[in-house]
């Protein structure tokens, strides 16, 4: 076991490492910042200057291992908008996106578990087909439309809920998270209804049936706890999702998080931000599929083995 | 069926018949999808005959035109006009044209590269096999969208761009399913066989592997093509997309979004065309997906 997460955790370690390569080679690729900080008078003895006082004029090599050793040590650099460290902005806004995403993973899960039960136990009826509509329909809405119109409907003209922001609440969670949270359902219930369809067929299923077990029982208790398995697989690629489609819906909710920051950065050129944001939001993906991985080598032995 | 005794067939004929047939009513044609999908096509590609208005004309008299079977509206704007009163009906089509040549290319783009990576790691295996996964990896956990916006203000907003960023990503999805699938295929004698005679590894992997990994990607690409679209339509949302004045579904809801109360029709058809399209994407990968692969349950 102990032999598997270190495989696992190095994997991760050698993604973030290829990641780092890439946003540092955008960033360098996007222009010159100094164009940016320094005024339009500024003459090229300056230029040289600036260069030598930020490091630019080091070979890239050097540029790339200071960056991550900073990086590494939370140090993303001085934000060129906001003037002031970026880690503090990003101890500001994860948060904020992390229980936005918990909320929303909540919703996913509490439309997709009942509708993927439901579709499998009635296989080919009414309520199979109406749960497989609202999964394709949440895959095929345009998050920022939905979430434009329910800010309209809800909180504009039945005032039922706040449209924007954070402050509100709990309250202030449900219409981010529920059209942040719509959009992976699909995925989900389905997984879901094709693992319990498998599992409703196995032999100790039916065996539970036999001995008597009452049918609810035997749904939600026996066969439910062997179908989530593949669910939990993909937990770290719904995450990923969830993440990406966040900075839309957070720009259209206002909601202080990560994703809108990284629209404010890049709308206003600030390469500290959206290096920080980039590489913070990669780790973060990685940290949660790593984890996905090694609980679903805890619940299924033959994972554990077979590497 | 197919378990019942030769001999016992004939006699039998009556009382299977009415079974496959119930078994191809969950299978049938998605009349609706192919419906949506065709009209849209076939609009948008003939956009310039239709006689429609000029998408770009604006004119500040006729602005927020609401659609005709509302007070005021009128046939001459048949979904009403936006904030500079260009006529909404002809911008949703234009639009259409942009949409679906992005979600197309995109997607050929991204699966033509993912599958081969996906090929080439899958048949050779060992270090090749692991570099390239990691790669994949790598990719898989970049966000789309983070490097669209990136690449839009670096290299500046354009349809190149959109779709270069997009397709940048999206092959390792690609990769990552057909490397699976070549996996198993490579347990399969007939590769064995043709090694023995003598078939090298293009030979094996065009001629033998690729062939049969054709179903899977077909069904991936047509599930793609929709999320394709709503990224795309959700960058030129943000700004970062396809630059106005060219009409794209994305950029027409953010214009919108502003009036939505007093004209929600500025922002309300454009959203309703990205529906439609995508959901008759997804619907008829969905029936790919059951027709040709029934085993692919967990794209």
């Amino acid at each position: 076991m102990i032999r598997f997460v270190l495989a696992r955790v190095l994997q991760s370690l050698v993604t973030l490492a290829i990641l780092s390569v890439v946003v540092f080679i955008l960033a360098r690729a996007t222009g010159d910042p100094l164009h940016l900080i320094l005024p339009m008078s500024a003459t090229p003895e300056d230029y040289a200057e600036a260069r030598r006082y930020l490091g630019l004029d080091r070979p890239y090599v050097e540029q790339y291992f200071s960056f991550v050793g900073k990086a590494v040590r939370g140090d993303f650099g001085t934000s060129l908008r906001a003037r002031k460290p970026v880690i503090e902005l990003i101890r500001e806004r994860l948060p904020n996106s992390l229980k936005l995403a918990v909320f929303a993973m909540g919703v996913s899960l509490a439309m997709a578990f009942p509708l993927g039960v439901m579709a499998a136990v009635k296989k080919g009826t009414g309520i199979d087909r109406a749960a497989q509509v609202i999964a394709v329909l949440g895959q095929s809405l345009p998050t920022f439309w939905l979430a434009i119109i329910l800010v309209e409907f809800v909180s504009g003209r039945l005032q039922w809920l706040p449209a924007a922001g954070n402050d509100a609440g709990l309250v202030s969670y449900i219409l981010p998270g529920f059209t942040l949270g719509w959009f992976v359902v699909a995925g989900m219930m389905r997984l879901l209804r094709s693992s319990m369809l498998e599992v409703l067929d196995s032999d100790y299923v039916k065996l539970a049936r036999v001995k008597g077990v009452a049918e609810r029982r035997v749904v939600w208790l026996h066969a439910l706890k062997n179908a989530l398995i593949p669910v939990i697989t993909f937990a770290g690629i719904y995450f990923a999702i969830l993440v990406t489609t966040a900075i839309v819906v957070e720009t259209v909710f206002a909601w202080p998080g990560l994703g809108r920051l990284a629209y404010e950065g890049i709308s206003s050129r600030d390469f500290p931000v959206i290096q920080a944001v980039v590489l913070t939001t990669a780790a973060l993906v990685a940290a949660v599929s790593l984890c996905v991985d090694c609980l679903y080598a805890v619940i299924d032995p033959r994972i554990r083995h077979a590497r | 069926m197919a378990a019942e005794p030769a001999g016992g067939a004939a006699l039998a004929v009556p009382d299977v018949e009415p079974r496959p047939v119930r078994a191809r009513r969950s299978q049938r044609l998605p009349l609706f999808s192919l419906g949506v999908l065709g009209a849209f096509v076939v609009v948008a590609l003939l956009a310039p005959l239709l006689g429609l208005s000029n998408p770009q004309e604006q004119s500040l008299r006729k602005r927020f035109r609401p659609p005709v079977w509302e007070e005021r509206g009128t046939w001459e704007h048949p979904l009403g006009t936006d904030r500079l009163g260009r006529d909404m009906l002809s911008r949703i089509i234009w639009g259409a044209r942009v949409s679906l040549a992005a979600g197309v290319v995109t997607v050929l783009l991204a699966s033509a590269f993912g599958a081969a990576v996906g090929l080439v790691a899958g048949y050779y295996g060992g270090r090749v096999d692991i570099a390239l996964m990691r790669f994949t990896d790598a990719t898989m956990s970049f966000p789309v969208i983070l490097l669209a916006l990136i690449l839009a203000v670096t290299v500046g907003p354009s349809f190149t761009n959109v779709v270069v960023a997009i397709a940048v990503i999206l092959w390792a999805r690609y990769a990552r399913v057909i490397r699976a699938q070549v996996l198993t295929l490579m347990q399969l004698d007939f590769i064995a066989q043709s090694r023995i005679a003598g078939a090298g590894g293009w030979r094996i992997i065009t001629r033998h592997l690729f062939p049969n990994t054709l179903n899977t990607l077909v069904v991936l690409v047509t599930l793609q093509i929709g999320y394709v679209i709503i990224v795309e339509a959700s960058l030129s949302f943000l700004g970062a997309g396809i630059p106005p004045p060219t009409p794209a579904w994305g950029s027409m809801i953010s214009e919108g979004r502003e009036y939505v109360t007093s004209a929600w029709w500025a922002s309300f058809f454009p959203g309703l065309a990205i529906l439609l399209v995508v959901l008759a994407f997804n619907l008829i990968g969905d029936w790919l997906r059951d027709t040709l692969d029934p085993k692919l349950r967990q794209l």
